[in-house]
């Protein structure tokens, strides 16, 4: 009797390269890598079919530590690149890493051309509102008045949001969730896997040492729970220690405001309810700011469209089965010829 | 214009060897479509020749401006020729900016036939004239046909359903009718290209080709002036086969893909639009049932990125930009020489620097193609002759970038790119194979592992199990591939990459004389579209015994073998060049030899003429 050996499932750790990992002690990048690791093996993807690409920057080492395929390019181009790699062959499962700078600065127009097309691909920007590998300059995502080397005095150009940007793109798929929270990651990664387009995840990432501390205002342990909010897709917007907070429409009917229920005659009834398919709702979530509001996390928008890769492929084969290819001579004599006899 | 004496055998005809045309108008008079119809009937009737369009960036200038005028230049002969020609014997001139623009390059005695219904008061100021040229005296040494070109052209579709301006944009196939009847072209191919290309505006198709026959049956009839009459050229004796006309942007593309064939790979084009490249995507895109992916990327830099991920992924990356762009995608050929990743680079030089004459040719980027990186970067160059040309040299492209896993830079210009041809039809089962074999085997499997030979690291794409592993920009170890900073290795890297191109001389033909003898006083030396010209210069010089020879190079970087030695059989050694001497420098850099530069960056090809000048002034006497 012949026994099937049952294939190994895939451990987290099957996920992890032999490379000695060299992010400082303490980043946020190894608590991301960690989420990564659990999410891919709980979806069991095989490593050949796994490619990482990255930019430049910390972030950008992720692929040298995943025993994937990786290719670690240059400064802002990972989606270009990894664009091209879908396009020449749709099995990849591929994976992008960014960083602040790289994502939306030198490649701000990758970014959002990748989003725009809808190529399928999981792009994951790591947001430390910093420059960590050339030490410390501030980012296009840096709150006004950052102190950094090229800003001694404080930066004097506002910050982007990298979620209303994507959405502004046209982005089918937004979400956020922060490095630490290890129990909304996978969730969120897996979301943004199954949407078949482009995914953005913003990863919010503690930078230990150019930005320690940037984000304690909403994820820290202490005031997570009032100062930020996970959305759920059919779920009520509420949020706080004590599940008393909420998201209503604004007095004016045009936006949303935080509300605690029972106070100023405010129900559970007026709590709005999580639309993933609502881009106009994604959008003011994707906006919302400490201290006026809590952060929002989770799958702010999740509303696929064909893929870009998909649709480019349907035409190729399309136009193929339209017009047969022949030999590289057909190729070479379609159109007007003319023969030249001997002795002409 | 050769000529031979007319006899009843060519219908009353005379007969001529020889003979070059220019159309020239207003941007938006249709004379590059009147050069390109006139092109295929003369390729159909056997002529061999060369076209030179040239026209101005902007798309339609404003009318009557000098800036906005549009030219279209053919030399066919009964014989072999090399080039467009020098001057044209004949001279069409839609308006008075045409005439103003192009009447100095006609020879005394030329003809210029002239749309006398343009000369208005308003067009003849707008083109800087103070005094009608037509009444001036500054045409009596040609022979002037002065014709009412747009009031007969309206006549003629009168029964069509156009509109006035609809029936006055006709003109150019009036023009083109009657040039027909001048040199015995046939009307057919023309009429067939209108029917299709108006099949869904039969109107407008019948008052194209009403204007095209009335153009016809108008010099038929009409008396034409003295030393005017109808010419025939009769074929050129050409090797028996099967042709087509061709510019070189066709023949690149056919050639990529021929390329790709050959490899055993699919081929991903990414490219951005620009001038004069443009024409490659638009081409490519046209061949997708031939395995070509085509993606207009955001701009010129995820062009070569897109075409870099591709190759990674298993596919033959190409991306086709010219000399600004390539500025762009610099980085990125970088990161595709340190990962060693097949990458094809097209660029369709043209007038620089910066934005510079987009729409002129110039062969002002080779510094940038053997030299144009940051560090120490060596990459194949190669460059075509002529249009046809682009179709080897596209091949050979390929073939360098995947047996030896490197970015190849494929030189071409806007005069290639633009100019038509006729050429012999290549038999695609004559180009040897050169199958790449990706890396399935896990043994002993790291990412740089070299050919022994040809020193090319083995290739294993995304998908095959067992063999995951990391590229990156950062430097690698020679023997795990993983990252390393270590000093020597770098050192070592740096050497096996240079070492991998020097190679490649081994590899590719040794360097022949294209006319000539192998020694002798003067070596003519030239690298792309130049060909033509200089090779009809030296053969002018070498008919009348002087010891010239002509020197082509297609293998920009690296040389052939056996240049050096060849070079040192000559006692001068001269650069003809369309750009301010750079060819002339790599060679003085690399061999140490006292070459001399000929220079012209005005955005036109060399003159025949103008070469074989400079060359007689060197070895007569």
């Amino acid at each position: 009797m012949n026994i099937e050996t049952p294939v190994e499932a895939l451990k987290p750790n099957d996920y992890a390269s032999d490379q000695e990992v060299r992010w400082c002690p303490g980043c946020g990048d190894y608590a991301i890598i960690k989420g990564v690791h659990r999410t891919l093996a709980e979806l069991q993807i095989p490593l050949e079919k796994l490619v990482f690409f990255s930019g430049i920057g910390c972030a950008a080492r992720f692929p040298y530590y995943m025993a994937s395929y990786g290719f670690h390019t240059i400064h802002g181009r990972a989606p270009a690149l990894a664009t091209g790699a879908k396009l020449a062959n749709p099995d990849l499962d591929i994976w992008v890493v960014m960083g602040d700078g790289d994502a939306l600065s030198i490649g701000g127009n990758h970014t959002m051309h990748a989003i725009r097309r809808n190529v399928d691909l999981n792009l994951l920007l790591f947001n430390n509102e910093i420059y960590g590998l050339t030490k410390g300059q501030y980012s296009p995502t840096s709150q006004l008045g950052t102190r950094s080397p090229s800003t001694p005095q404080g930066s004097v150009d506002a910050p982007l949001t990298a979620l209303s940007l994507a959405l502004g793109a046209g982005a089918r798929f937004v979400a956020r969730t922060f490095d630490t929270n290890q129990k909304q990651m996978p969730g969120v990664l897996k979301a943004a896997h199954a949407h078949k387009g482009a995914s953005l995840v913003e990863i919010i990432q503690n930078c230990i040492v150019y930005n320690d501390g940037a984000f304690d205002g909403w994820t820290n342990k202490k005031v997570v729970s009032d100062n930020s909010i996970s959305v759920e897709h059919g779920k009520p917007l509420i949020f706080g220690a004590d599940s008393n907070k909420g998201l209503a429409k604004s007095d004016d009917g045009f936006g949303i405001q935080a509300v605690t229920i029972g106070e100023n005659g405010v129900t559970e009834a007026d709590i709005l309810i999580h639309d993933e398919t609502n881009k106009i709702l994604a959008m003011m979530l994707a906006d919302m700011k400490q201290p006026e509001f809590p952060v929002a996390l989770g799958v702010l928008y999740n509303n696929p469209a064909k893929a870009f890769d998909e649709a480019v492929h349907e035409q190729l084969r399309e136009v193929t089965e339209a017009n047969p290819p022949g030999s590289l001579n057909d190729m070479l004599r379609k159109g007007r010829t003319w023969t030249v006899e001997e002795g002409a | 214009m050769a000529t031979n004496v007319a006899s009843t055998e060519n219908g009353g005809r005379k007969a001529l060897d020889s003979v070059v045309i220019r159309f020239a108008g207003d941007s938006g008079d249709g004379m590059q479509l009147t050069g390109t119809q006139f092109t295929q009937s003369t390729a159909l009737m056997g002529n061999d020749l060369a076209t030179f369009p040239d026209f101005p960036a902007e798309i339609r200038a404003p009318a009557g401006t000098t800036f906005g005028v549009s030219a279209f230049q053919i030399n066919f002969a009964s014989f072999d020729i090399q080039t467009p020609g020098d001057d044209p014997d004949v001279l069409v001139a839609m308006n008075p900016a045409a005439l103003k623009v192009h009447l100095k390059d006609v020879p005394k005695g030329g003809t210029v036939i002239l749309n006398t219904d343009a000369f208005s008061e308003r067009n003849i100021a707008r083109a800087g004239y103070t005094e009608n040229p037509l009444e001036d005296g500054s045409l009596d040494n040609h022979i002037v046909i002065a014709i009412e070109i747009n009031k007969l052209t309206n006549a003629a579709v009168a029964d069509c359903d156009v509109t006035s301006k609809e029936a006055t944009r006709c003109k150019n196939f009036w023009a083109l009718g009657l040039m027909c009847w001048m040199y015995n072209r046939d009307r057919q191919p023309t009429i067939d290209w209108v029917n299709q290309r108006f099949g869904k505006l039969p109107n407008i198709a019948a008052a194209n080709i009403a204007a095209l026959n009335a153009g016809h049956a108008y010099a038929e009839t009409v008396e034409l002036p003295s030393g005017v009459e109808a010419y025939i050229v009769p074929r050129a004796k050409v090797v028996p086969g099967t042709y087509r006309a061709v510019t070189g942007t066709e023949a690149a593309a056919w050639g990529l893909v021929a390329g790709a064939k050959k490899a055993g790979l699919e081929l991903f084009l990414g490219s951005y639009p620009i001038t004069p490249a443009s024409a490659l995507l638009h081409t490519l895109t046209n061949l997708k049932p031939y395995g070509v992916t085509t993606f207009q990327a955001e701009d010129e830099i995820a062009a070569v990125c897109s075409a870099i991920g591709a190759s990674y992924a298993g596919k033959l990356g190409l991306t086709s930009s010219s000399g600004p762009g390539i500025a762009l995608k610099t980085e990125a050929i970088g990161l595709a020489l340190v990962t060693e990743l097949p990458l094809v680079i097209v660029n369709v030089q043209r007038g620089g620097p910066s934005t510079g004459l987009p729409t002129k040719t110039e062969q002002s980027d080779l510094f940038q193609a053997v030299w144009g990186r940051n560090a120490d970067t060596p990459l194949p160059v190669v460059a075509s002759a002529t249009p046809g040309d682009c179709f080897e040299t596209a091949i050979e492209a390929v073939r360098l970038a995947v047996k030896y896993m490197t970015p190849v830079i494929f030189l071409s210009d806007g005069y290639l790119a633009n100019a038509a041809e006729p050429w012999e039809i290549p038999d695609a089962d004559d180009v040897e194979p050169f199958p790449v074999e990706f890396r399935t085997d896990p043994e002993g499997f790291h990412p740089y592992l070299r050919d022994e030979k040809t020193l090319a690291r083995n290739w294993a794409i995304p998908g095959t199990p067992g063999l995951m592993h990391r590229l990156g920009g950062i430097e690698k170890d020679y023997d795990s591939g993983h990252i390393s900073y270590d000093s020597d290795n770098h050192h070592r890297m740096t050497k096996v990459r240079a070492a991998k191109i020097d190679g490649i001389a081994n590899d590719i033909p040794a360097q022949a004389v294209a006319t000539g003898e192998e020694s002798g006083k003067l070596a003519v030396v030239g690298w792309g579209s130049t060909f033509g010209a200089i090779n009809q210069a030296v053969g002018r010089c070498v008919k009348d015994g002087l010891s010239v020879s002509h020197i082509h190079i297609r293998h920009v970087w690296p040389f052939p073998a056996n240049l050096e030695e060849l070079l040192s059989k000559f006692d001068r050694i001269i650069v003809p060049e369309m750009n301010n001497g750079q060819m002339v420098n790599v060679l003085r850099a690399k061999f140490l030899v006292d070459a001399e530069s000929i220079t012209q960056i005005t955005g036109q090809p060399f003159k025949v003429s103008t070469l074989e000048r400079e060359i007689r002034s060197r070895v007569e006497g």
